[in-house]
């Protein structure tokens, strides 16, 4: 009951949002130059992702990519305030122009492109749902397909339910859903063993496995049930805002690839390759910074400011942090991932 | 006048018998009190099974488990877990309330400016406990200052941008102090609109009735969470494109008006129970309506309600959670919020955490609760048991 009342509220919200999507304001850039800040949404809570530090300071995946666009502009990362939003209102948060952009681990859909008036700028990290069984208690299972009858914790409120559900339908199995409101509450649920497997995001699972009493007991099993592409996302309607935020994220993942780090860009400004020159600006009467409504050195700004997408990715969620993601997908093209800039030229 | 030359009156009198030894001391009131009955007995002893069971783990988990002090993760973690604890080790994770103590208490209010939170704190007290006292004198003045002064005070240290401070939004507000602004606001709002619609909704006159009713109905049939929910999500499609509204004050707005609403019920319970001939002879002395109402009926009124007003203040300090829907952070919001922090997540985190946010609830909750009954015996001249 409770969640058909979100249900229909959600619509109704969604509605609302489509019909004001018409009505936001046109030139993001110069009212972000003229306020001096960034305002970009993030996630209230996520591991890796968003996060507040000992400090208070915001950290994370999502929140460098804020960083890097604020840096991209003004040369600053710490020219950018957060918002934090929930599942619920961080649409109508962008609509609302209440946020110049929205980096919240956003899956990008038809119909969020659509009916909700986002763009979506480039997927930062291919995520996807997955299983995380205890193979102590159900020991021989080694695929999702095993789990017939098997009761499972997952959280309600995101498409997270829906995906289970459906697998579970187009495979003809039994489950139980035990579905849980809070995440640590379904945590600890499944770490007393009141379900035999945890379903969310993958990203997800890594975190969870931190905070479980025996973490090498559990294994994260490898069908992939959904397709989860996060996207930072801007308003429709707004092409020179977008293309910032867009060429900002193919920075990051073009100064990985051609080896361009934070520690040495300012070597790297002086190279020979003339891709590196174009990308960091060096090159003689160049426009392309310009082009965007920056500096010519808007890439040597970014990285300097956060580091190219290797680095944020390693600090955050990958190998450097508690949470130790490995990249996947998500590494370079040239490294059999999926991460494919355009090129600056 | 005294009469010392009869011989048989005593001069002074006897010394008290001592109570016989069963009826005093340690062992008559284990009798009187755990003891009195055979199912008193059984009862006693089976709480004390039930003590006996849990209170050793209790202990052992938030005291001599417990580790103290750490910088990361690692330290609230067992081996296995990927830290340094034996395995099996179960125990708070106080270094985690340690490490983030600053912003439970202040959110993310910039760190070189956290002067002012305590400073506002430090003049909210020193008005507040004076006015609690009974016996300190100039008590007008100190509501007065602390009602009429200190609101100006607070608004200027806290939100800054006037006399050189440096303006803090809102949104970087939050913790202990977010709880505490959100019900003292709530609190102080609510009360006087409370005897207000109380007041009205049993007026004669029928507008102000009419009105009275549809708000206090109104407004008791919707759940805070949907007014939070509507003005945090609907609100802002309704405004113009760019112009946003402060949510934290659309949060206090919402509280206040909901304590309001409740808090009016709870006055007219105390104005139904005043007996007709109250009215009468204060009609009969020829006090105008706001003087019966001020000097003859309110005082009786609210003297009877005091455990329900500090039920309904009670009540709305922990409603203040709430507005982690819309994405404030009140205490329990930012410890929960912490949960997702990676360097800290074990599985110690958040049931520590949550144990803290717990406290500090229960600390304030229990301290409006005593002074209500502190307040009700002192005021509880005519119903005294």
């Amino acid at each position: 009951m409770k969640n058909h009342v979100k249900a229909i509220l959600g619509a109704a919200v969604l509605g609302l949002a489509a019909s004001a999507a018409s009505v936001s304001s046109a030139d993001t850039l110069s009212d972000v130059k003229a306020k001096g800040f960034v305002q970009c949404g993030v996630n209230t809570g996520l591991a890796g992702f968003s996060a507040p530090d000992d400090k208070g300071e915001w950290k994370g995946f999502d929140v460098d990519f804020c960083r890097a666009v604020a840096s991209a502009i003004f040369g600053d990362p710490s020219k950018v305030k957060f918002t934090p939003t929930n599942a619920k209102e961080r649409f109508t948060a962008l609509q609302s122009g209440e946020i110049d952009l929205l980096a919240r681990n956003t899956t990008w859909t038809l119909g969020r492109d659509t009916a909700l008036g986002l763009t979506f700028v480039g997927v930062n990290y291919y995520d996807g749902q997955g299983f995380m069984i205890n193979a102590k208690k159900l020991p021989g299972v080694t695929s999702a397909l095993q789990l017939s009858g098997a009761s499972v914790c997952v959280q309600s409120g995101t498409t997270t339910e829906l995906n289970l559900a459906d697998y579970f339908k187009a495979n003809n199995l039994e489950y139980n859903p035990v579905v849980f409101e809070k995440l640590e509450e379904a945590n600890a649920a499944y770490d007393s063993g009141r379900c035999d497997a945890y379903t969310t995001d993958q990203s997800g699972l890594y975190s969870i496995r931190l905070t479980l009493a025996s973490p090498d007991d559990h294994i994260v099993l490898p069908e992939i049930i959904s397709k989860e592409p996060l996207a930072p996302a801007v308003r429709q309607g707004d092409d020179k805002w977008f293309n910032v935020v867009k060429w900002t994220y193919n920075a990051l993942v073009l100064a990985e690839e051609y080896g361009i780090t934070q520690a040495n860009v300012d070597e790297m400004k002086s190279s020979k390759n003339p891709d590196i020159q174009r990308v960091l600006g060096a090159e003689a009467g160049t426009t392309l910074g310009t082009g965007l409504g920056l500096d010519n050195d808007w890439v040597v700004k970014i990285i300097k400011g956060v580091g190219n997408y290797g680095e944020i990715f390693d600090r955050n969620i990958g190998a450097g942090s508690p949470l130790k993601i490995a990249r996947g997908l998500n590494a370079l093209w040239t490294k059999g991932g999926l991460q494919y800039a355009m090129p600056i030229r | 006048m005294e009469q010392t030359n009869l011989a048989y009156a005593r001069t002074e009198m006897a010394a008290d018998e001592r109570p016989p030894s069963k009826e005093q001391g340690v062992v008559a009131w284990l009798r009187k009190n755990l003891f009195a009955s055979v199912p008193d007995t059984i009862l006693t002893l089976v709480g004390l099974v039930i003590v006996a069971m849990i209170l050793p783990r209790v202990i052992d988990w938030a005291f001599i488990n417990a580790q103290w002090t750490g910088t990361d993760r690692s330290y609230c973690a067992t081996v296995a877990q990927g830290g340094i604890q034996p395995d099996g080790w179960s125990g708070a994770c106080w270094a985690f309330v340690g490490a983030k103590f600053q912003q439970f208490m202040f959110g993310q209010y910039p760190i070189d400016q956290r002067w002012r939170v305590m400073l506002a704190g430090a003049i909210f007290l020193a008005l507040l406990v004076p006015l609690l006292i009974p016996s300190v004198p100039r008590k007008l003045l100190n509501a007065v200052l602390l009602f009429g002064v200190f609101p100006f005070i607070a608004f200027a240290l806290l939100v800054g941008g006037v006399f050189g401070l440096p303006f803090v939004e809102t949104a970087r507000w939050g913790g202990l102090m977010v709880t505490l602004v959100l019900s003292i606001v709530g609190i102080s709002v609510s009360l006087p609109f409370g005897i207000l619609l109380a007041l009205g909704r049993r007026s004669k006159l029928p507008v102000i009735k009419l009105v009275c009713v549809i708000f206090i109905e109104t407004i008791r049939g919707v759940p805070l969470v949907t007014v939070l929910f509507m003005a945090s999500v609907m609100f802002p499609l309704f405004l113009p494109a760019g112009m946003t509204f402060d949510k934290f004050l659309r949060a206090l707005i919402g509280v206040a008006i909901f304590a309001a609403a409740y808090m009016a019920e709870v006055v007219r319970g105390g104005l139904q129970a005043i007996p007709k001939g109250q009215y009468e002879g204060a009609a009969s002395l020829g006090l105008t309506y706001w003087q019966t109402t001020g000097l003859v009926i309110l005082p009786q009124a609210l003297k009877l309600v005091i455990p329900g007003i500090v039920n309904t203040f009670i009540g709305m300090f922990k409603d203040t959670s709430l507005v982690a829907i819309i994405g404030m952070f009140d205490l329990l919001g930012i410890v929960r919020q912490n949960f997702s922090d990676a360097n800290w997540a074990s599985p110690q985190t958040p049931i520590t955490g949550l144990v803290f946010a717990g406290f500090i609830f229960w600390l304030f909750c229990f301290g409006m609760s005593r002074y209500s009954i502190y307040m009700e015996r002192r005021l509880d001249t005519g119903h005294k048991r």
